[in-house]
């Protein structure tokens, strides 16, 4: 039920053409309806008023003629003779046998004392008097004048039905009017004519079925007329979408149409204002990053040139800074480690820059996270090994693949890896692996002086530092964590940052696993878990993988 | 080591200094500063190996290695100070066999070129065969049918070290390490396009390789050829 319902509802809610035209077809029927039955209404009651005044006129007409036939025929104390008499004179007011537009009941009155009782006379195949009591009881009150009333003459009581071909239903409308009539010394008489409105009813139901064909066709056409307009309304607007839709897509040269001088060109004119406005911006802001793009890349290369020489000579000298003085000695090995400096600090400048400069590109390969992680450490193991910090991996016994730029993700693993070996005070550093459907991940767990509050989301800040008073023991450039995260965004991945003070901290990387498909949620919860301790002991230092 | 390498570099500093590195090496050294005059003094001097830089006056560096690549297979070593995958791409398909990106450590610089100078010294008589292809490692050629396949020496070693241990996934971490004689990580792209160029000469149809096959998510491995 439910889903139909949704079913006829969705659409409802997507066209607004389906509204606007169900909306007009469901006021139309309405207002359609409504007046509909006043008019019929009033047919009706027309049609009926026509039919008392005539029957009222044609009765009167009748009543006189039998009062008369009473009036003049002699008072006869014979009972049955009497009752042959007013009979012939009743059936003498009844039409010929086969017209059926009348019916006469002839009955002795309600008040009535008289001594001579006449028989009541039913005509034209009445079964029994449909002259209801009210109506008797009103020309017993008001005995002078006629009574008038409008009954459903039951199809049963009839022997031989009206002819008219609209007498379908089991009882048809009819007027029945009373008077009283003196039957000379049997009293006064009750006289009822009924008119039954056969041709009458034959009008109003051809008249409804009117008003029926009428109806139906009347709102087809306000629901086409309502489509018609809609549609030369919602089409451009579909259309303005669609091109929108376009030029969201890139194809920055998609227009409107925009012909005449009606609103709807008005729209179109505007639209591609507003297009040409943002394709110009566009263009601008490219031309912009192409500019800084060549800029960054002449720099990188200028600057290369020269600290290659430097370097090189800095080389020499130091290889041989046994043979120097002791301060020539010492001035080269500074020369050298701050030229180590010198260039990370340049090429991580250089890398920030591209990225800002929306110059970095994916090179997508399938990538075994647990196998990279295993890289990672084998690679950092001397450093390691200087700090005495145990590097655990944590990874699933088979392989966990992401769609990813293993260059990428490789650097901001070491990177994460490097910085907890650094900031772990030589506790283990644990690199858990895992994924799921959608996602894989790394997340790297040290046990060192961990993050002050609101720290977790600085760290990713260029050139932040955890405590400025700090000496600058590490050889970090300061843009290690901004580099990540942008590798990290670049992958439509997260890096996020989880510290406590001196309960160590987390850095937990997550990744697509297939490019494009966004990540539901990581497969590694970034707080770790109170038993983390346990873990600690239970997982084995990790084997690296021998060379072949 | 011995051997003569020819350096094409317009940066002078960088040029003398170089060849104060490679000489300490024991190598003889040819300088040129100008692209043009790059391949003229290849043809005179048949160096063993040569340092291009990527901009160059005159003649810039990836056209004079399409057009020495085209008359020889002599190791070619780029130096770029451009990282971009676009750039390192364009050099390597130009038929540069390696690069080093600036700034270079003279200790990297001489690890690249001894490992492109390596070769030849361990020649002994082996045949291997790999797919239709017949391998003579120590006469340095490789024939399918009898005909001869015009290879770099460098795609013949990445050829052989698969050739060799055909049950073998080799990542590319490895074969950079086995080819190309990187001790530590390395650049995959490196492998990457190598392993292209390798396929447009030998495979039947490059785009359905039968040689040389990609094994997703680990690296190549030598196919059965089929």
């Amino acid at each position: 039920m439910t889903e139909v319902l949704r079913r006829l509802i969705g659409p409802w809610r997507r066209s607004l053409q389906l509204r606007v035209v169900t909306s007009t077809v469901a006021l139309g029927v309405l207002a359609i309806s409504l007046l509909g039955a006043y008019l019929f209404q009033q047919v009706a009651n027309g049609l009926t008023d026509d039919r008392v005044r005539t029957a009222r006129a044609e009765s009167q007409v009748l009543a006189a003629r039998a009062q008369s036939t009473f009036d003049s025929s002699a008072a006869s104390a014979d009972t049955a003779e009497f009752n042959n008499v007013a009979g012939q004179a009743v059936v003498a007011l009844a039409p010929p046998a086969n017209d059926t537009t009348r019916y006469v009941v002839f009955t002795r009155a309600l008040d009535n004392t008289a001594a001579i009782r006449l028989d009541t006379v039913l005509t034209g195949g009445l079964r029994n008097s449909p002259v209801p009591l009210s109506l008797r009881e009103a020309v017993r009150t008001d005995p002078d004048r006629q009574q008038i009333t409008i009954i459903d003459l039951e199809r049963s009581s009839l022997v031989s039905e009206p002819s008219s071909a609209s007498w379908t239903r089991p009882d048809l409308p009819a007027v029945v009017i009373g008077q009283q009539v003196q039957a000379s010394t049997a009293g006064p008489y009750d006289l009822y004519f009924i008119y039954p409105m056969d041709r009458e009813q034959a009008t109003l139901d051809l008249v409804q079925r009117l008003f029926l064909i009428g109806g139906v066709l009347l709102v087809t056409l306000l629901g086409a007329v309502a489509w018609l307009v809609t549609r030369q309304i919602v089409n451009p607007v579909r259309r303005a979408a669609g091109v929108a839709e376009r030029l969201a897509a890139g194809h920055l040269n998609e227009r409107m149409r925009a012909k005449g001088a009606d609103d709807l060109a008005l729209l179109g004119k505007s639209f591609n204002d507003m297009a040409d406005h943002l394709q110009s911006q566009i263009r601008q802001l490219e031309d912009l990053s192409r500019v800084q793009q060549v800029f960054v890349s002449d720099v990188s290369h200028e600057l290369r040139t020269p600290l290659t020489t430097i370097r090189m000579a800095a080389d020499l000298m130091y290889d041989q800074r046994g043979d120097l003085a002791p301060a020539l000695g010492r001035s080269v090995e500074l020369l050298h480690d701050q030229l180590d400096r010198f260039e990370a600090l340049l090429a991580d400048l250089l890398e920030i820059s591209r990225f800002d400069a929306g110059a970095a590109a994916l090179e997508l390969d399938q990538v075994d996270l647990g196998a990279l992680a295993t890289r990672v450490v084998s690679g950092v193991e001397t450093l390691a090994e200087r700090r005495g910090t145990v590097l655990i991996i944590d990874a699933p016994g088979k392989s966990v693949l992401a769609e990813a730029d293993a260059r990428r993700v490789e650097r901001v693993v070491r990177n994460l890896v490097v910085n907890a070996i650094e900031h772990g005070e030589g506790r283990p550093v644990i690199i858990r692996v895992a994924q799921n459907t959608t996602a894989a991940a790394i997340a790297v767990r040290d046990h060192g002086v961990g993050l002050r509050p609101g720290e977790s989301s600085l760290v990713f800040n260029r050139f932040w530092r955890a405590d400025p008073a700090r000496a600058r023991t590490t050889g970090g450039t300061g843009l290690g964590l901004a580099i990540s995260l942008e590798d990290a965004r670049l992958h439509d991945g997260w890096l996020q940052a989880w510290g406590e003070p001196s309960q160590g901290s987390v850095f937990r990387l997550t990744l697509p696993r297939t490019a494009g498909i966004p990540i539901e949620e990581s497969p590694l919860p970034l707080a770790p878990l109170p038993v983390d301790a346990d873990a600690t002991t239970r997982l084995r230092p990790v084997r690296l993988l021998e060379a072949p | 080591m011995k051997g003569r390498v020819l350096i094409v570099d317009d940066d002078l500093a960088l040029a003398e200094m170089l060849g104060i590195v490679l000489r300490g090496e024991g190598l003889d050294v040819i300088h040129v500063a100008d692209g043009s005059a790059a391949i003229g003094a290849f043809r005179d001097h048949r160096p063993d190996l040569i340092l291009l830089d990527v901009m160059l006056p005159g003649m810039d560096g990836i056209s004079v290695c399409k057009r020495i690549r085209a008359e020889s297979g002599v190791p070619i070593v780029m130096l770029t100070a451009r990282t971009d995958t676009v750039d390192v791409v364009v050099g390597l398909e130009s038929g540069a066999d390696d690069y080093v990106v600036k700034p270079f450590k003279p200790a990297e610089l001489i690890a690249r070129v001894r490992a492109r100078l390596r070769r030849g010294d361990d020649n002994e008589p082996e045949r291997l065969e790999i797919g239709d292809l017949a391998i003579d490692v120590a006469g340095h050629s490789v024939t399918r049918e009898g005909s001869q396949i015009s290879l770099t020496p460098l795609e013949f070693d990445l050829l052989v070290a698969l050739a060799r241990k055909p049950w073998q996934v080799y990542t590319r971490e490895v074969l950079l390490e086995q080819v190309w004689g990187y001790r530590h990580a390395g650049d995959t792209r490196l492998v990457n396009v190598h392993v292209q160029r390798l396929r447009s000469k030998i495979e039947h149809d490059p785009e359905d390789p039968k040689i040389v096959v990609t094994v997703r998510g680990v690296g190549y491995k030598a196919g059965t050829g089929g």
